[in-house]
């Protein structure tokens, strides 16, 4: 039977506490916090800290496909899934695809996941839904908006969660909505998407799943919502039938609405806690629902080991400084850098290296075993041996998944960027090799030779309408 | 076997701009004024150069960087480009030309003029190309830094005992330079500020950096008797003793054998120039010398990995004194790169000038009004030593330049 047999999740290091945007503005008290995605971060890298979560025990080459789903890809034409597919190493022949511009985009992507594996076309498909949309200065999708990422491993047999049923509903009910103008969510009045859309819609799509599955709210474990604010969220578990009880914790007061990543991260919250033989409904929101209910097997207890959710919410440091958010946003104008840019970054030189480059492969010596990370700036690929000095006997070696210890670091105050220091610093290898990567997510008072440090993939600049993305190192926190 | 340039060239003149941030003038105005030096000092005319070898690390293409303004008709001139070694290697080069019997008179100079560029680092090398296709990239500060963030934990320094011993390197330096008039920075700067100045790459703050500044330097070489008949009845010529070239493979940001403590690629053209002049025991012998310190980490290091410090014992030397202008083994006499200033093509060139003013007892020529001497007592051989680009993947010059019979 088609299910998940894996899942993860990425939630950004630093919470911006609403406080600290209300007294920017004047204002007093807020509630909460929100997690906000790095000045390095996107829906592209979040991705794939979740697709690395959620593959901890999967050969990335066994997977057939990645779908990637959010609102705020960062490209319109360039396949933003096979970015993330290429970083976490999957084969060449994996059938990757955008499911973009809908709230519902995370359940759309696992609903087409289901049914490739369920026909037998893919074996095996890694969902990912991340997002980060922004709210204007001083509005309140300011407030209201956090930045995060989750995904699930669908595949066939020994699931961990089964997924019996699902009812949707279409409907293009504009009550938010960004055009190709806009950076920001535009809204219609709100009590019309209240009453027309949100607090009517999902019940609609909750009632038909369970009328279909005939199981009534009693069968159900935990409810996961879509939505805005708590309050909201209670009123509408409400006219669904369910108790406030059932509600799963959809984690708004502390990391915001995450968008269309928002459905999948509260399904893994709830999975972390799930038992076996419990059933979980989800219901997402967004020009319509989708309601899906899932029942968890006794195989949900062989992956367990994960940052997820839970483990993510204690990885954070706090913002508290506006200035720096706005900064990481482009949404302040800053003087010019007293450094002329770059040439912009050659697509050529980037395809030339992407194999190697984008999932972080050295290699290792096939004569003398020494593992080599070779990164010269406009290559990563060596040819003669550091130790033995053979000549072209290499088999392909990756980094990514390893951790290391920092052999040296400095704070760079002089290269400026968006968010200096730069903490350059290099990194041995466990197992052997090293190499020289930012360090991001790190205190500059905390960081000493020796240190432990993982990969962390991430956007290093932006020349002619391209990122060019690469891995940085940050902290081990758990 | 490998032959020794030892005693077979010398130096027959020597010439240097007043480097700095020189508004006034462009990249042929300071070349013109360091070769019209040096032919004055060496007693020749601009016809009677033979060869030539212009290093330049972003100042010009091809020999015509020179031939144009000198006006030099049809000699053979090579462009040199070796990073922060280009000057030296310029030299090197035409030291080689005049020993294997091809010339008797050749030119060798170096200039750079950065201060156009609007930016107070270097432009090369701290912005991406095209072909950057990934990795970080930054101004050199960071990389240096690197080896001060090690060296303090490798040797139990802590953060104070560290930035203490390396600002006591650049305090030394700007008392040099303070007596030098021809120096970038002529200011005397107490210890305290430059400890807490604003940091550039942690722990490196201002004043362990060097300046970039414009500039040109240049020697006449010759061979030994053409060299004595032109200085009869001036100073000594100056002969050549080593001139060693060491290239790393730039592995040690990939290999984890660089300890990010010293550079061992330093070690090893130091060993080579040692050989080649006859040197067993660089500490006691060497009078003097010129080091690298475009950062005042990579000069205390390169202390060590000339074999003028103990392994691990810079720290005791730096601190007692042992490299000032009376200590035992003064560096920096003329302030070097962080006060006499840093064009990087024309830096190795500037070192030997120092050299070559200080063993013919002239250095105190460019002392500054009302200060103390600058002039080593009794010298006989100098060293100087070039870093070009950075600790772990750098082209090393060291060469060493002394009196007949030194």
């Amino acid at each position: 039977m088609a299910g998940i047999v894996s899942y993860g999740a990425y939630m950004p290091y630093y919470r911006l506490p609403r406080n600290v945007i209300n007294a920017a503005w004047g204002r007093g008290g807020g509630r909460g916090e929100k997690a906000v995605a790095g000045f390095d971060e996107d829906s592209i890298t979040m991705s794939v800290a979740a697709g690395l979560d959620c593959l901890k025990e999967t050969d990335p080459k066994t997977v057939d496909a990645l779908f990637l789903a959010t609102t705020t890809a960062p490209y319109k034409e360039r396949n933003n899934s096979t970015i993330v597919a290429t970083a976490l190493d999957f084969r060449r022949d994996a059938r990757n695809a955008d499911f973009a511009n809908c709230l519902r985009a995370g359940t759309a992507a696992l609903f087409s996941a289901l049914d490739a594996v369920k026909a037998g076309s893919l074996k095996s498909v890694v969902v990912t839904a991340a997002d980060m949309r922004l709210g204007g200065a001083a509005g309140e999708d300011e407030q209201a908006l956090g930045d995060g990422a989750a995904a699930l491993l669908i595949g066939d047999g020994r699931v961990a969660v089964e997924i019996e049923g699902s009812y949707t509903l279409s409907d293009d009910l504009v009550d938010y909505w960004r055009s190709h103008e806009d950076n920001f969510v535009r809204h219609w009045e709100d009590r019309f998407g209240r009453d027309a859309g949100y607090m009517k819609i999902p019940v609609e799509a909750a009632k038909g799943v369970m009328a279909k599955l005939n199981i009534t709210q009693k069968d159900i474990a935990k409810l996961c919502l879509y939505g805005a604010n708590v309050r909201a969220q209670q009123t509408l578990a409400k006219r669904m039938g369910f108790e406030d009880s059932q509600i799963q914790n959809p984690l708004l007061d502390i990391v915001g609405n995450t968008g269309a990543a928002q459905p999948l991260m509260t399904l893994v919250a709830a999975l972390e806690e799930a038992k076996a033989g419990d059933r979980i409904l989800l219901v997402s929101y967004g020009n319509g629902s989708d309601a899906i209910v899932f029942k968890v097997t006794p195989e949900i207890e062989k992956i367990r080991d994960r940052r997820g959710i839970k483990r993510h919410l204690e990885i954070k440091r706090t913002l508290d400084n506006y200035g720096r958010y706005l900064r990481w946003r482009n949404m302040v104008s800053l003087p010019p850098f007293n450094v002329p840019p770059g040439a912009p970054a050659s697509p050529a030189a980037q395809w030339r290296e992407h194999s190697s480059a984008l999932p972080l492969y050295g290699v290792k010596c096939k004569k003398c075993g020494t593992p080599q990370l070779f990164l010269s700036g406009s290559s990563t690929r060596a040819h003669v041996c550091v130790e033995c000095l053979a000549k072209d006997e290499f088999e392909p070696y990756r980094f990514a998944d390893k951790r290391g210890k920092v052999a040296s670091f400095s704070h760079d105050y002089l290269t400026g960027g968006i968010d200096p220091p730069v903490t350059a610093t290099v990194v041995d290898f466990e197992g052997g090799g090293r190499g020289e990567f930012d360090m991001v997510d790190r205190q500059p008072d905390e960081c000493k030779v020796g240190m432990e440090v993982e990969m962390t993939f991430r956007k290093m600049r932006y020349t002619y309408g391209t990122h060019t993305y690469f891995w940085k190192c940050k902290p081990v926190r758990d | 076997m490998p032959g020794s340039i030892k005693d077979r060239v010398a130096i027959a003149g020597m010439g240097c701009t007043h480097f700095g941030e020189r508004w006034d003038a462009n990249t042929a105005d300071l070349l013109v004024d360091a070769a019209y030096q040096a032919f004055e000092d060496a007693g020749i005319e601009p016809g009677d150069v033979q060869a030539a070898w212009v290093g330049t690390q972003n100042s010009g293409m091809t020999g015509m960087t020179l031939s144009e303004p000198l006006r030099l008709p049809y000699i053979p001139i090579t462009r040199v480009e070796n990073a922060c070694a280009t000057a030296s290697d310029a030299f090197r080069n035409a030291s080689y030309a005049v020993a294997a019997g091809i010339y008797d008179i050749v030119l060798a100079i170096g200039v750079d003029k950065f201060k156009d560029s609007g930016i107070s680092g270097l432009t090369d090398g701290s912005t991406p190309g095209p072909s950057h296709a990934m990795g970080s990239v930054g101004m050199p500060p960071r990389s240096f830094a690197m080896l001060a963030t090690t060296y303090f934990a490798r040797y139990g320094l802590s953060y104070e005992e560290g930035k203490h011993m390396i600002c006591r390197v650049s305090w030394k330096s700007h008392v040099n330079g303070a007596r030098n008039r021809n120096a970038h920075f002529q200011r005397e700067v107490p210890l305290e500020t430059m400890i807490n100045a604003p940091m550039i790459a942690w722990p490196l703050g201002l004043y362990d950096c060097c300046g970039v500044s414009d500039g040109s330097a240049a020697a006449i070489i010759t061979t030994p008797e053409i060299a004595k008949s032109l200085r009869k009845g001036k100073e000594p010529p100056v002969f050549v003793k080593a001139v060693q070239i060491a290239m790393s493979p730039r592995d040690g940001n990939y290999n984890a054998k660089f300890d990010y403590t010293h550079v061992e690629t330093t070690v090893r053209a130091a060993s080579a120039a040692y050989k080649e002049a006859g040197i067993t025991n660089p500490r006691e012998q060497i009078s003097m010398a010129e080091a690298h310190d475009c950062f005042s980490i990579t000069e205390a290091v390169t202390m060590e990995d000339l074999g003028f410090s103990p392994r691990g014992k810079v720290r005791d030397d730096i601190e007692s004194g042992f490299f000032d202008l009376d200590g035992k083994l003064p560096i920096q006499t003329d302030g070097g790169l962080k006060c006499f200033g840093h064009p990087v093509g024309a830096s190795g060139i500037r070192m030997l000038y120092e050299m070559y003013l200080q063993l013919q007892g002239r250095a105190d020529k460019l002392l500054n009004p009302g200060m103390p001497s600058r002039q080593v007592k009794n010298p006989k051989l100098g060293l100087t030593h070039n870093l070009g680009g950075r600790p772990d993947g750098c082209a090393i010059f060291v060469g060493i330049i002394g009196l007949e019979g030194a």
